[in-house]
């Protein structure tokens, strides 16, 4: 069971908490979107082997934060608060 | 094999406390300090057990962990459990155990012949045989006939297990010499320590070895050594298994206890772990060498020492190393006749008094049939023997290592795979490191800590005998003659290994689960490193180049009892409970589990439930119905940017209700599919109430919050749920507001001040109530929302002042037909993952919205203007027709083919309408009322016409009325 940190709360265990999608998937606004770009948007995630960026949810305090982390090693590599306006 | 007890020393039993437990029916004496093992030694039974396969007679091999054959069924006095070790099960007075795979018991199982059948029944002969017509028609019988333990079906647990979170400096595993040197030295370091072992009594080897620490016999140095750490308030855990290691240095640590409890599991984050697990003797191949009377020779050195047991009269003892010397010398000693039977022309240590050495020679086959009787060297030679000890060498227990993803490397000296390539906070010392002397043993424990800081504990030094290791190595040959065993436990031998390559399942992981070498309770503790070496033998490779299988745990069968924990029964799943649940359940209500929330279905009226249900819808239509909807979201979204914020987050647009009114809306996920439905309230400028459906507030809060903190930020609105704050009690029907008139709330009620979609605020005893004039039954409702604690009295005055007006409690079931009435939606049941809110007739925001909601952009795909989308519809049956069964396909021919058309979501029968009710997805639907097709249900074809989703009251009348 790895430990993740909440930024609010310290190292809490993994059971704890809910991936929230890729960080930096930024989304376009609007009804004109090009719809490939909505579709990316939408559906096509890096899959990274090694670090990546991800958002994740503290299901406890709802806390939603960036966190990096190596998908092989599994070890966290930093963990940061969002702050609102599109956080990448 | 004639096995017996001494009539001195044993340094683990008691004589002065015997005991008596029964196996397989007979009476077997021990000692307290005996496990059930080493009291049936004591006892001279030597078939424990019948193999997994072939039924073959099996004895005690080992005396701890690694042991595949002496597996118990345990019951009586101790609390029951299937496939126990009994190398590792304390003997306790009064127990039953019953010995495995064999009936009725291991000496006279009726099975057994099955092993003259052996030649015909090899590695993957079920897989090849019993394809044809169907496996699982033979499938019984051999599960009767194949197997382990028992598992008894009636058998309650006694309690739930504890599960305790844990954290310390440093975790060592195993309290031999390396895991206590290691303890010490962290602990004179100023760490706190937690030292686990799987034994009841600490020490290791120094059990049972001869050494001599700082001048001091091994066993007083031991109890000085766990004298001083528990002084220093270090957590020791005897009985214990460390049985896994996780992510980010979890150890998984599975308690047993003798007085009849449940295991207990710890969880510990260590900073740094110490695996001082030790290491696992093999066995020898020759032929016959899994007959009872064939032991571990360090095993039978354990049972001598701790135990008093002289484990044969005649022992022939085979070695390919120098460890067995001591053990040869010391049964010489205590009395037997020993023939010490060396792999090695040369370098061996000199024979120990009293026993023959006959070098240069290896055992190419034992006889017997329920128990040894002899042995047949490489040069004709033959011995009668009643016992025979073998040590093939030592495997180091790396498995912990090996699940933190460690790499091993191979030791052509040691014959055996070491830790490779450091893993970051874990270290490993001692025989698991491949240290043989003690001096090696406590120098590789202060390596294994010298990275936590400067200690102050010296180190120890071993003044005794230092062990050697010499060894040769003696792996399986492939062509060897005779019936030469791999994995006892799951009867795999060279002949199976040697199949699996000619098949070509020449990869390791392939061997593994072509012949399940291996795969059995024991992981092949004993076998994995033999049957690899003797894979690379018959693939020309190196053992290196073989390999071994992925390492997981657990390392010894733990009981689900302990990962399940407190998690049982009502406590697996929680329910949520309403604040007025002992209220309703005294005025009769039938509960059930809606979406995570136990609620009243109905209050049963009826002995027949059906008809309760039936007999409160009606009700409700003609005076005032009284329902409980305290499960209802209340999500309160306050701030600055709050009706921006509601306006993104609904597909309705928001911002433009007045305070004091509610709006009914959508909810969409990103993909355009509608998430949730709900009734927004505006309390004031800056302050809503997002009233979701019961099943979703977490949902719908998870999401709000969400999109507060990825893209409005922190400071542009609050949100807190306050679901569970207020109670909501709906009041609905005709008579509803004079009804409420009654409860002197302090507000008009009168149409014009609290029309229809609006909210009024007032006080009942005292207390802040927030009235909301929405409805989901079509009739004129009321929600009223008061603090949780304080809803009863409330409650209870509506019903009693609701009998004058005939009103009646309504549970969910009741409401539900009056919703589907009304073609009133419920979100995952009328609709699916596919609907969009255009789908349901709600086309306006997509229309004409100009601002950035969330769904928006998938609402203009191909796919979202479809012509063929189905939509919501209305399914009347014709007169005198069952109410449609819910899920059931409208179905239409093309190419001679049905294909569906969409399917029947709601269906009830309307006690009002005194006709069946259905909504329904069809394609295309809302431009088809009127036509009549086909639904089909299990092969039965009946007819529905499609109509509008409301059925009753469409013009909206009686809101007003
Ligand atoms: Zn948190």
């Amino acid at each position: 069971m790895q430990l993740f940190p909440c930024p609010f709360c310290g190292p809490r265990d993994e059971t704890e908490f809910h991936y929230g999608g890729d960080a930096g998937n930024i989304r376009p606004d609007g009804a004109d979107v090009p719809i490939d770009r909505w579709a990316e948007y939408l559906y096509l995630r890096g899959n990274p082997k090694g670090t990546a960026r991800e958002i994740w949810v503290h299901m406890i305090c709802g806390e939603f934060f960036v966190m990096g982390r190596d998908t092989i090693t599994h070890k966290v590599l930093s963990s940061a608060a969002l702050d609102g306006e599109h956080a990448a | 094999m004639t096995a017996s007890r001494l009539a001195t020393g044993g340094s683990a039993i008691d004589r002065s406390r015997p005991i008596r437990f029964s196996f397989d029916g007979a009476t077997v004496h021990g000692f307290a300090g005996d496990t059930i093992a080493s009291a049936l030694l004591a006892g001279d039974v030597a078939v424990v057990g019948r193999s997994f396969k072939y039924h073959r007679p099996r004895g005690i091999w080992g005396a701890g962990v690694e042991e595949p054959n002496a597996l118990v069924d345990l019951g009586g006095s101790v609390p029951a459990k299937p496939n126990t070790r009994a190398t590792t099960e304390p003997a306790r007075d009064g127990l039953v155990a019953k010995s495995v795979n064999a009936t009725p018991s291991a000496l006279a199982d009726r099975n057994a012949f099955l092993d003259r059948f052996a030649r015909f029944i090899p590695a993957a002969f079920y897989y090849k045989t019993f394809m044809w017509p169907d496996w699982h028609r033979f499938e019984p019988r051999i599960r009767a006939m194949a197997g382990l333990g028992t598992v008894d079906a009636d058998w309650i647990s006694p309690g739930t297990a504890d599960q305790i979170n844990h954290h310390c400096d440093v975790l060592v595993v195993g309290a031999g010499p390396a895991g206590l040197a290691a303890a010490r030295l962290a602990s004179g370091a100023g760490l706190t320590v937690t030292l686990v072992d799987d034994q009841h009594s600490p020490g290791g080897s120094l059990g049972h070895r001869a050494a001599e620490i700082d001048g001091k016999p091994a066993a007083v140095w031991v109890k000085e050594t766990i004298a001083e750490l528990a002084a220093g308030g270090h957590l020791i855990l005897p009985s214990t298994i460390a049985f896994g290691i996780y992510d980010h240095n979890l150890v998984g640590l599975n308690q047993r206890h003798l007085d009849g409890r449940p295991d207990t599991l710890w969880r510990v984050r260590p900073r740094q772990i110490v695996l001082a697990a030790g290491a696992i003797e093999r066995p020898l191949p020759f032929a016959n060498n899994d007959l009872p009377g064939i032991l571990s020779a360090d095993a039978a050195l354990a049972y001598l020492r701790r135990h008093a047991v002289l484990v044969g009269r005649r022992i022939v003892v085979a070695t390919s190393n120098d460890s067995a010397y001591e053990v040869a010398g010391a049964l010489a000693e205590a009395g037997a006749e020993v023939r010490l039977v060396d792999i090695r022309r040369d370098g061996t240590p000199a024979a120990p008094a009293n026993v023959r050495l006959a070098k240069g020679r290896s055992l190419i086959s034992a006889s017997g049939r329920l128990r040894v009787d002899g042995v047949t060297l490489d040069d004709g030679t033959r011995f009668d023997a009643d016992c025979v000890l073998i040590s093939g060498g030592w495997t180091p227990t790396i498995h912990l290592f090996g699940q933190a993803k460690g790499k091993l490397a191979w030791s052509e000296a040691r014959a055996a795979f070491l830790p490779g390539d450091p893993v970051d906070n874990i270290a490993v010392a001692g025989a698991a490191a491949g240290a043989v002397s003690l001096s090696e043993v406590f120098a590789g424990a202060s390596t294994a800590v010298a990275s936590l800081g400067q200690t102050k504990a010296p180190l120890p030094r071993s003044t005794g005998p230092e062990a050697t290791d010499g060894i040769v190595a003696a792996w399986p040959m492939p062509g060897s003659k005779g019936r030469i065993w791999i994995d006892y436990q799951n009867d795999v031998t060279v002949k199976d290994v040697e199949l699996a390559a000619r098949e070509n399942f020449v990869s390791v992981e392939h061997l593994k689960r072509y012949t399940t070498l291996g795969m059995a309770t024991d992981q092949g503790k004993t076998s994995n490193l033999p049957g690899l070496a003797l894979m690379a033998g018959i693939t020309g490779r190196t053992v290196p180049e073989v390999g071994t299988t992925t390492y997981r745990p657990p390392f010894t069968p733990v009981p689900l009892a302990s990962f399940a924990g407190t998690r049982v029964g009502e406590l697996m799943a929680p329910v949520r409970r309403l604040p007025l649940e002992n209220v309703h359940r005294a005025n009769g209500a039938v509960f059930q589990e809606y979406g995570g929330w136990l609620r009243p279905a109905h209050y049963g009226g009826y002995a027949d439930a059906e008809r309760s249900i039936a007999d409160e819808a009606r009700r409700a239509r003609q005076s005032v119905a009284l329902f409980d909807g305290s499960t209802l979201g209340k999500i309160e979204v306050i701030g600055p940017q709050a009706a921006a914020f509601v306006d993104f987050l609904y597909y309705n647009t928001m911002s433009t209700l007045k305070p004091g009114r509610c709006r009914y809306g959508f909810m969409l996920s990103e993909n355009g599919v509608v998430f949730d439905d709900g009734v927004l309230v505006r309390l004031d400028e800056h302050r809503f109430v997002v009233s979701c459906s019961s099943s979703h507030v977490a949902a719908v809060h998870a999401r709000l919050e969400e999109w507060r903190q990825d893209r409005f930020g922190r400071d542009a609105v609050y949100i807190h749920n306050a679901t569970s704050d207020m109670a909501t009690l709906t009041v609905s029907g005709p008579n509803s507001r004079k009804l409420l008139e009654t409860l002197g709330l302090g507000l008009s009620l009168d149409d014009a001040d609290l029309p229809h979609m609006a909210i009024a605020h007032g006080t009942y005893a005292g207390d802040d109530v927030r009235i909301a004039r929405v409805s989901f039954t079509g009739d004129r409702s009321y929600e009223i929302s008061i603090r949780a604690d304080r809803a009863e009295p409330l409650w209870a005055h509506l019903r009693e002042a609701g009998q004058a007006l005939e009103a009646v409690d309504i549970g969910l079931e009741a409401l539900m037909i009056l919703r589907a009435e009304k073609g009133f939606i419920v979100i995952g049941k009328d609709t699916d993952g596919t609907t969009l809110p255009h789908d349901l007739g709600v086309d306006g925001p997509r229309a004409k919205r100009q601002s950035e909601f969330v769904g928006r952009r998938s609402l203009f795909t191909e796919e979202a203007s479809r012509g063929n989308r189905m939509q919501l519809v209305g399914l009347a049956v014709p007169q005198g027709d069952a109410p449609l069964p819910t899920g059931a396909h409208g179905i239409k021919r093309s190419d001679g083919r049905v294909h569906s058309q969409g399917f029947v979501t709601s269906s009830y029968q309307s006690p009002t309408l005194g006709r069946p009710v259905a909504l329904g997805l069809i394609e295309r639907g809302a431009t088809r009322h009127g036509e009549t097709i086909d639904i089909q249900h299990l092969g039965k074809i009946s007819k529905a016409t499609i109509t509008a989703p409301c059925a009753f009251d469409p013009a909206g009348e009686r809101l007003h009325a």
